[in-house]
């Protein structure tokens, strides 16, 4: 046993991932509970304190870099570093290159958060990071798909399998998207502060551009490459339709990059732009659903383990709600839908179904199923996990009620007339309307961060257990060495 | 001709699937982003938008520091009840000169676009400084750092040269001066002289004491001078009212 321990951990960097892996975890409680603190900021202004450091404009992106780019995009370097080892059969070409992506990477998320918090950004959602961050990210993710693609220059099977695609889509994506969106001019070289390249409608239609690639690449396309490699993996089956991943990895891919402008209806955007948008948005429903149906249906012949795998559960809520949010997505991206819609919480609670009900919890899936493969060990608690699920899914589902509730109500308010022809209410009175709706979205997330802290602790007890385990083993093998 | 496709060829070989992934991506952005700096359509002919001026800029600058476009938005759709709540639909052109953009995409509170000479500058100094003393039920933070805090005016001329190099009409030479005389008259052009930068920010924030307090020059002097000159460079009452239906 040991024995393949050890030609496995030379066979493979495994070390990289594990970095990865825990530091996921760690930004997802960080990333989470500024999350919360944000939301309840919301709900209960005294909470801002007064603090500049942490008043709700500057700690928001804190917010969103540390469970986008922290969260998400550490489980997406560890995943992918473990997925491209393990389908390729070979290790990764350059462990110092796969190290210095690490420590690039870290370094990019702290810098930005603590940088947001001092007042520098380039205010644009998402892409908040001023630009010496964006330079140090430039470099690091060359460094990731020299990596990445080295790793399958060197594979042992003369196919590149289907989660590899969706991997590299996403790689040179984010390079593209993550370049045009950041041309900055600095101030001075040693200023923090930049003036966007670009002004006003161009400004806006490349940073939506780049916006909702975030989500589609990012959010999305990565994780669809998770999903394919470890929803089989839980499984134990095939993935169902080898014809429709690749279908819908070329349409999805195509046509994402369409989008972006949906988030512009009716602004100083021209109307062909954002019908266009609109257009492909509605065609995107078809290939998001494809690789929604291909998971599903690889699951489908494994209902039995929904009852006994709880990892089993987290992938298939988290297909069910990729499959209703990219349904909400193109239907708000309507113009009818989005007159109302837009500038609300229906935004919000949209993003969420898809980055809490997609994104996280097929990363929990992943995570709970690679993390004891990784230590070699079994998972401390399979209660935890079973708790960590109803947490997050009961969380999620508090946090989207309350928004959808919330948006529809503002739209509602905001575009409500009298008798005799005057707007209904004032501003203030949608914002006082708003607060038991923001009250429940920070309790969902408190589910949801709760769910997220026993996810830490079962994992810090899972890694102990397998050095633990690792330990008495050697001892043993040096016992018996010894003896002989 | 027996050309038989296989997808076989793309999943063995990265090159072909690096390229053909790299052009599937590529397309859209393309298609509608690049037309935009040519279509000479995109940005509405109307007169009376200038560049911000040395205070103002500042103001705008705090404006993003603080992430003050997460909750607000500066755009205004053409719809009747946004017509009634803020004003005139937003022109392309009125954010021509804006970098970054900052039409924003959530209103947690009201649409900022033509917020420019709708409330005194005393309500907004009280407002940005304690916002629940003026509207009970608000939510916004409190921001009393932005009237005790002294503005840097220091790196003012750097600031408008960047913004130059990005394509904002400052002035650097007195041809460019004289250009700016004829686009935006000389009351204006002087202000957006880059060599005169520092002069014209203390001059502005003197004579329109924003903050109420005379005694120096506070970021509150500067963000106020910017919320205030927001909305208000177009005077609509010179077009018809379907004036600019057209360009959209």
């Amino acid at each position: 046993m040991a024995v393949t321990t050890y030609s496995g951990a030379e066979q493979y960097n495994f070390e990289v991932v594990k970095k990865f892996a825990i530091m996921s975890i760690i930004w997802a409680v960080i990333g989470m509970f500024v999350g919360v603190y944000i939301a309840s900021e919301l709900a209960w202004p005294f909470l801002n304190f007064d603090s500049p450091y942490i008043s709700f404009g500057r700690f928001r992106p804190v917010h969103t870099t540390s469970v986008i780019f922290g969260f998400g995009g550490s489980a997406l370097f560890a995943t992918s570093y473990y997925v491209v080892q393990r389908t390729c059969q070979t290790r990764l070409i350059s462990d110092g290159l796969a190290s210095f992506t690490f420590w690039g990477w870290m370094a990019a998320i702290a810098l930005a958060d603590f940088s947001y918090m001092l007042g520098y950004t380039q205010s644009r959602e998402y892409a908040e990071m001023e630009w010496p961050i964006d330079i140090l990210i430039e470099v690091v993710w060359v460094a990731y798909l020299t990596v990445f693609v080295g790793t399958i220059m060197r594979r042992k099977q003369p196919h590149i399998y289907v989660a590899n695609w969706f991997y590299l889509a996403f790689i040179l994506a984010t390079a593209l998207l993550h370049t045009f969106n950041n041309l900055a001019m600095p101030i001075d070289l040693f200023s923090m502060k930049s003036y966007s390249l670009f002004s006003g409608v161009q400004d806006a239609m490349t940073q939506w551009w780049y916006g909702h690639n975030a989500v589609g690449f990012f959010l999305t396309a990565a994780f669809l490459g998770m999903m394919y490699y470890f929803v089989p993996k839980q499984a134990g089956r095939p993935i169902y339709s080898y014809r429709l991943s690749i279908v819908h990895f070329w349409a999805l891919g195509f046509m994402y990059m369409w989008v972006g402008a949906h988030h512009l209806h009716w602004t100083a955007l021209p109307d062909w732009t954002s019908s266009l948008a609109a257009a492909f948005s509605i065609l995107l429903l078809m290939p998001s659903w494809g690789g929604m149906i291909n998971g599903i249906m690889t699951l489908s012949g494994a209902w039995d383990k929904l009852r006994t795998d709880p990892i089993m559960r987290f992938m298939i809520v988290a297909l069910s709600f990729y499959g209703m949010s990219t349904f909400e997505g193109p239907m708000m991206s309507l113009k009818e839908v989005n007159a109302l819609s837009h500038y609300t919480d229906w935004t919000v609670g949209h993003v969420h179904s898809g980055a809490l009900g997609w994104v996280a919890m097929i990363t929990f899936g992943s995570l709970y199923h690679m993390m004891p493969k990784l230590w070699d060990t079994k998972m401390y608690s399979r209660k935890l996990i079973e708790w960590h699920f109803w947490l997050a899914t009961i969380g999620i589902v508090l946090y989207i009620v309350a928004m959808w509730i919330s948006g529809i109500t503002q739209g509602l308010m905001w575009r409500a007339f009298d008798e005799f022809g005057n707007l209904q209410y004032s501003f203030v009175e949608s914002v006082a309307a708003m607060h038991p709706f923001y009250a429940m979205r920070a309790i969902g997330g408190m589910f949801f961060l709760t769910g997220m802290v026993m996810m830490a602790f079962n994992v810090f007890m899972t890694i102990r257990q397998g050095k633990r385990e690792s330990a008495a083993l050697e001892a043993k093998l040096a016992a018996k060495l010894a003896h002989a | 001709m027996n050309f038989n496709f296989k997808h076989e060829w793309i999943e063995t070989n990265i090159g072909l699937l690096a390229v053909l992934t790299m052009l599937a991506i590529s397309v859209g952005g393309l298609v509608e982003i690049t037309p935009l700096f040519f279509i000479d359509k995109t940005i509405e002919k109307v007169d009376g938008v200038r560049p911000y001026t040395p205070l103002e800029q500042r103001g705008r600058d705090i404006y993003q520091r603080e992430g003050c476009y997460l909750c607000h938005s500066q755009m205004i759709r053409p719809f009747r009840d946004e017509k009634l709540r803020y004003g005139h639909y937003s022109l392309a052109a009125e954010s021509q000169y804006d970098h970054p953009f900052q039409w924003g995409s959530k209103r947690t509170g009201p649409d900022l676009a033509r917020v420019g000479g709708k409330y005194s500058n005393e309500w907004h100094v009280q407002h940005l400084t304690a916002p629940r003393s003026m509207v009970p039920e608000s939510v916004m933070p409190n921001y009393p750092w932005l009237k005790a805090t002294p503005l840097d005016t220091s790196d003012i001329a750097e600031r408008m040269k960047a913004l130059r190099k990005v394509g904002v009409p400052y002035s650097l030479t007195d041809a460019e001066y004289k250009a700016n005389v004829a686009k935006f008259g000389e009351t204006v052009a002087k202000q957006l002289h880059i060599p005169n930068a520092q002069q014209s920010l203390i001059e502005q924030a003197n004579f329109g004491n924003y903050d109420g307090d005379r005694s120096g020059i506070s970021e509150m002097d500067a963000l106020v001078a910017y919320l205030q000159v927001l909305g208000t460079m177009v005077d609509f009452g010179k077009y018809k009212d379907d004036a600019f239906v057209n360009d959209r």
